[in-house]
């Protein structure tokens, strides 16, 4: 299984240890090559992401806050930024509906060629990007193989925003999948079995039993799949129809004003969305933090 | 598709199948039908798209698109930018996963998560950060021009933007592994008189030899396949400028659909690959009772 | 190779590990921390081998200060808990590491290693198991070839952390007799590390009693059990009874707040008082467990019971049973006054 990516989310134990209060900076240890590592990794994060980093918040504020706003309020942006968020959203609600079903199926049954199924899972995450977008946006022109059924009930699917919400559930499945299938995994099977033992009925063992159990990986695998979503290019801009106002993703908006040299806009738009996808993790991670203390963890 | 009720012959990682489902209900099958037919549409399709349509007008047809000096120059870049980012990512991966899991400092979290941006940051925007340095704007524009040194619009830019990008990858794969395993066999081969170099090569290498697999080949196929962030900092010069998800989007947008296929293909089995060493390394790494993530949950 | 401690401090944040420890290690003897969980005694154990540094103090190795040495230049013998053998090198290249890893000038020839890793594969009469790897073998094996790697490098001082603590009692029996045959072959300067009372007094040639940070009682492990310096080594080392008050302790002449510490088998027990400064008491049970019986009385109504244990002919000479009347006197006290550690009289 990947090890996914987690933004301060605790699911992942990386905890340093608990009994280092003292005043001074690092404990001191047998173990040689502390200075040598440490000067190399923060060296290596300061020139690839910090100052890089430090440049986008930096050339956004030379905008200054009125110019920044008239930026971000500008229609065509916010529709933008609209569309990005609400595309993302839904396709990170599909997913967890059916990656539920699909750990649920991959974790607790055995049948021939499931462990094909079990890697195939990955392809979205291990598929260029670009790949999946000229592919999924061939599959579903009004003439490919699967947008045809779809136009002979009159919907369209390429370049229009429902494209965007098919290549973006794309892209998040493994996120959902691979979250959830550990955790479904450690359920244990005796919890199962002595509920049902009890009289509860399928039904109430899934909703009492294992559902509260996997809320948490379903919320994390939520925030992950949003995130990707929110800024997803490759696989987006070749289906979506790139619109102004119907179906452009705040990613290629960002594009087209470096193209034309707006580099303060471009920055703002950028600076807005990462500043959403903070906050929405935060969400998450106070959510989890909340359910995880209702919960008999 | 038959389904098989839940004989534990096939046991996914170390999970039985729940075996109250030995029943053959309907609701079952369905359940899994379900789940595969969702599975087979959304990846199994485009999969296979890419192959027939790339080699929907015969073989020749095929091989004298890849063979065009465009394309090969595509192919080059991306091994080239593979070839660097790769081997770079590896050494801030181990170095930062040797201070973060051998040693106890202040600010430890936070270097995790700093490590973990990129991951927040959509690759538009990574691919922004590097042209609001570098480019004719930027903080350090004026300065490379006097000097008439390309990054931006050049190899080097593409080879930036895609280490941004991938970094966190072994990074994030070795740092719980390398918690896992402790520092005691480190501390017993000081104690033996090995100096840090020999322990690291003797002991801690050895030890993890199977998560460093795995990162890499996530790093590498992520590297390879990173279009958004590429895509900005590229310029888009054919011949010159375009890696192989570049060159699949140049050659679609002109409705060259059988050479874009052609060269997503080679991506597509890139991929395909990927996927496989990945499932070899969890194989190999659970037949000999190793873990390969370390603590996950 | 002789160790001198003086002054030694630790801390842990705002956790004091290790306080004032003063401790002479005598070259050549078998010597125990003992203590339990949290005491330091891993600590000092830890920083006697270089795995960690002292707040401040003195470590002297045959009269050299050490301190500024690193653990690899100590020449010192590292067992761990959990072994910590290399997980992915045979058994054979396991004792093998330390001779590996030696400077160029200093390295043997290769048969000289093979040589001398089997022999000590010898010693440690596991030979046969070269081959093998970590995972192969069952927790006894593995602890005897941590050993084996950390004589290797022929260290001057052999530091052993709960070297027996993750087995299972049997072997743990069996290892505890055979490291003290090996020591009374090698005669390397060995401390080892145990929360098993049991263990140190049957190994070590002296024990060093700790708790919280501090050392009670260094002493032989004769002089510690039948000579306790503090309450707490008296309760630590082998069963005490406690007696609270003048009217639970009549023998003797203690004020208020003192409490005698007693040993179940300093006991005497009759049916008649033995003196004007016997107590009366009540038998509440009595059981035999293998050589002994174990008379258990009570004062009266509300208070502990006080453990007895006689020898069976003892027992056997007046018998007693469930509610009979008895009388006790010990035969050996201590009397400390709670709060202080210091003894105020004894008999």
């Amino acid at each position: 299984m990947l090890a996914y990516p987690v933004l301060g989310i605790s699911d992942v134990q990386l905890v340093a240890s608990s009994n280092f209060r003292s005043t001074r900076f690092r404990a001191h240890s047998v173990l040689p090559g502390f200075n040598l590592a440490l000067g190399y990794t923060l060296l290596y994060l300061s020139l690839i992401v910090l100052i890089p980093l430090s440049a986008l918040f930096i050339k956004s504020a030379t905008l200054g806050w009125e110019g920044y706003w008239d930026v971000i309020t500008n229609t065509r942006v916010l529709a933008s930024l609209r569309v990005t968020f609400f595309a993302s959203f839904a396709a990170a609600v599909i997913n967890v509906f059916f990656s539920l079903i699909v750990a649920w199926v991959l974790v607790r049954y055995s049948f021939p060629g499931k462990r094909i199924i079990d890697a195939l899972v990955d392809l979205p995450f291990a598929l260029p990007t670009a790949v999946a977008g000229i592919t999924l946006a061939t599959l579903y022109a009004p003439n490919g193989w699967l947008g045809q059924y779809f136009a002979a009930y009159g919907i369209k699917v390429a370049y229009t925003p429902l494209g965007i919400v098919i290549a973006l559930t794309f892209i998040g499945l493994p996120f959902v999948v691979r979250t959830v299938q550990p955790v479904l995994a450690d359920v244990e099977a005796e919890v199962e079995e002595v509920a049902a033992s009890l009289g509860a009925g399928r039904l109430d063992v899934f909703r009492r039993v294992i559902l509260p159990a996997v809320f948490p990986a379903l919320l994390t695998g939520f925030a992950l799949a949003f995130a990707r979503a929110i800024g997803e290019y490759g696989s987006v801009i070749f289906i979506a129809g790139n619109m102004p106002y119907i179906s452009e993703i705040s990613p290629l908006l960002i594009v087209s004003k470096l193209e034309q040299y707006d580099y303060a806009g471009a920055t703002a738009i950028a600076v807005a969305m990462l500043l959403i996808s903070f906050v929405i993790l935060f969400a998450i991670n106070a959510l989890q933090w909340w359910t995880s203390r209702r919960g008999s963890r | 598709m038959r389904c098989n009720g839940g004989l534990a012959e096939e046991v996914a990682d170390n999970v039985r199948s729940f075996p109250a489902t030995k029943d053959f209900h309907p609701r079952i099958c369905l359940l899994i039908d379900t789940a595969l037919l969702y599975l087979l549409l959304f990846l199994g399709l485009p999969l296979v798209a890419v192959f027939v349509e790339a080699f929907s007008k015969g073989w020749s047809l095929y091989l004298s698109a890849l063979n065009e000096p465009d394309a090969w120059s595509a192919i080059k870049l991306t091994f080239i930018t593979a070839a660097i980012a790769v081997p770079a990512n590896l050494v801030f991966g181990i170095a930062a996963a040797w201070c973060i899991a051998k040693f106890e400092f202040k600010g430890k979290s936070l270097l995790i998560t700093l490590i973990d941006l990129p991951f927040a940051v959509s690759p538009v925007v990574s691919g922004l950060v590097y042209v609001l340095l570098f480019g004719a704007q930027g903080w350090f524009g004026n300065w490379l021009q006097a000097h008439d040194i390309r990054l931006l619009f050049a190899v080097p830019g593409i080879v930036l933007a895609t280490i941004f990008v991938t970094f966190p990858f072994i990074a994030r794969e070795l740092i719980p592994l390398m918690q896992a395993q402790g520092k005691e066999e480190e501390e017993a081969s000081i104690s033996l008189g090995a100096s840090g170099w020999q322990t690291f090569w003797l002991v801690t290498l050895p030890n993890i030899k199977w998560g460093l697999l795995y990162g890499v080949i996530l790093c590498n196929a992520r590297a390879m396949g990173e279009f958004g962030a590429v895509s900005v900092v590229s310029g888009h010069i054919r011949g010159m400028t375009n890696t192989m998800p570049l060159h699949v989007e140049i050659l679609y947008n002109e409705y060259n659909f059988v050479a874009a296929f052609a060269v997503a293909s080679l991506l597509a089995l890139l991929a395909l690959v990927t996927l496989l060493v990945k499932s070899l390394v969890e194989w190999q790494a659970r037949r000999s009772g190793e873990p390969l993530h370390g603590e996950v949950k | 190779m002789s160790i001198t401690i003086e002054n030694l401090n630790k801390h842990f944040g705002a956790y004091k590990a290790l306080d004032n420890i003063n401790l002479e290690v005598n070259s050549g003897e078998l010597l125990a921390l003992l203590g339990p969980s949290g005491c330091g005694k891993t600590s000092l154990l830890r920083i006697i081998g270089g795995l960690e540094l002292a707040d401040s103090g003195k470590l002297l190795f045959h009269g050299e200060d050490v301190k500024q040495r690193d653990a690899r230049e100590r020449n010192v013998g590292f067992v761990f808990q959990h072994y910590a053998l290399f997980r992915h090198m045979s058994v054979f290249e396991n004792v093998a590491f330390g001779l590996r890893v030696k400077p160029r000038k200093e390295r043997h020839s290769e048969a000289e290693i093979k040589r001398r890793v089997h022999e000590l594969l010898g010693l440690v009469q596991l030979d046969w198991l070269a081959d093998r790897y970590p995972a192969q073998l069952s927790g006894g094996q593995r602890q005897r070839i941590a050993l084996a790697r950390a004589l290797a490098v022929e260290p001057k001082i052999l530091l052993l952390d709960e070297p027996f603590g993750a087995l299972d009692a049997q072997v743990r029996k069996e290892l505890r007799r055979w490291l003290r045959r090996l020591h009374d072959e090698l005669h390397i300067t060995s401390i080892f590390v145990t929360h098993d009372q049991e263990e140190a007094l049957e190994v070590a040639d002296r024990v060093v009693v700790m708790n919280k940070g501090k050392i009670e009682q260094i002493g032989t492990p004769d002089e510690v059990y039948a000579s306790p310096a503090t309450p707490f080594v008296y309760q630590f080392i082998g069963n005490v009874n406690l007696f609270h008050s003048r009217e639970h302790a009549p023998w003797t002449q203690q004020h208020g707040d003192a409490v005698a510490y007693v040993r179940p088998h300093d006991i005497e027990i009759s049916n008649t008082p033995q003196d004007n400064t016997s107590l009366p008491v009540e038998v509440k049970l009595v059981r035999a467990i293998g050589s002994i019986v174990r008379v258990e009385v009570a004062v009266d109504a509300s208070s502990e019971f006080i453990e007895i244990e006689l020898s069976r002919e003892r027992f056997n000479l007046s018998p007693l049973a469930n509610g009979d009347k008895a009388f006790i006197r010990p035969r050996q006290f201590r009397v400390f006054e709670t709060g202080v550690q210091n003894e105020l009289s004894a008999a």
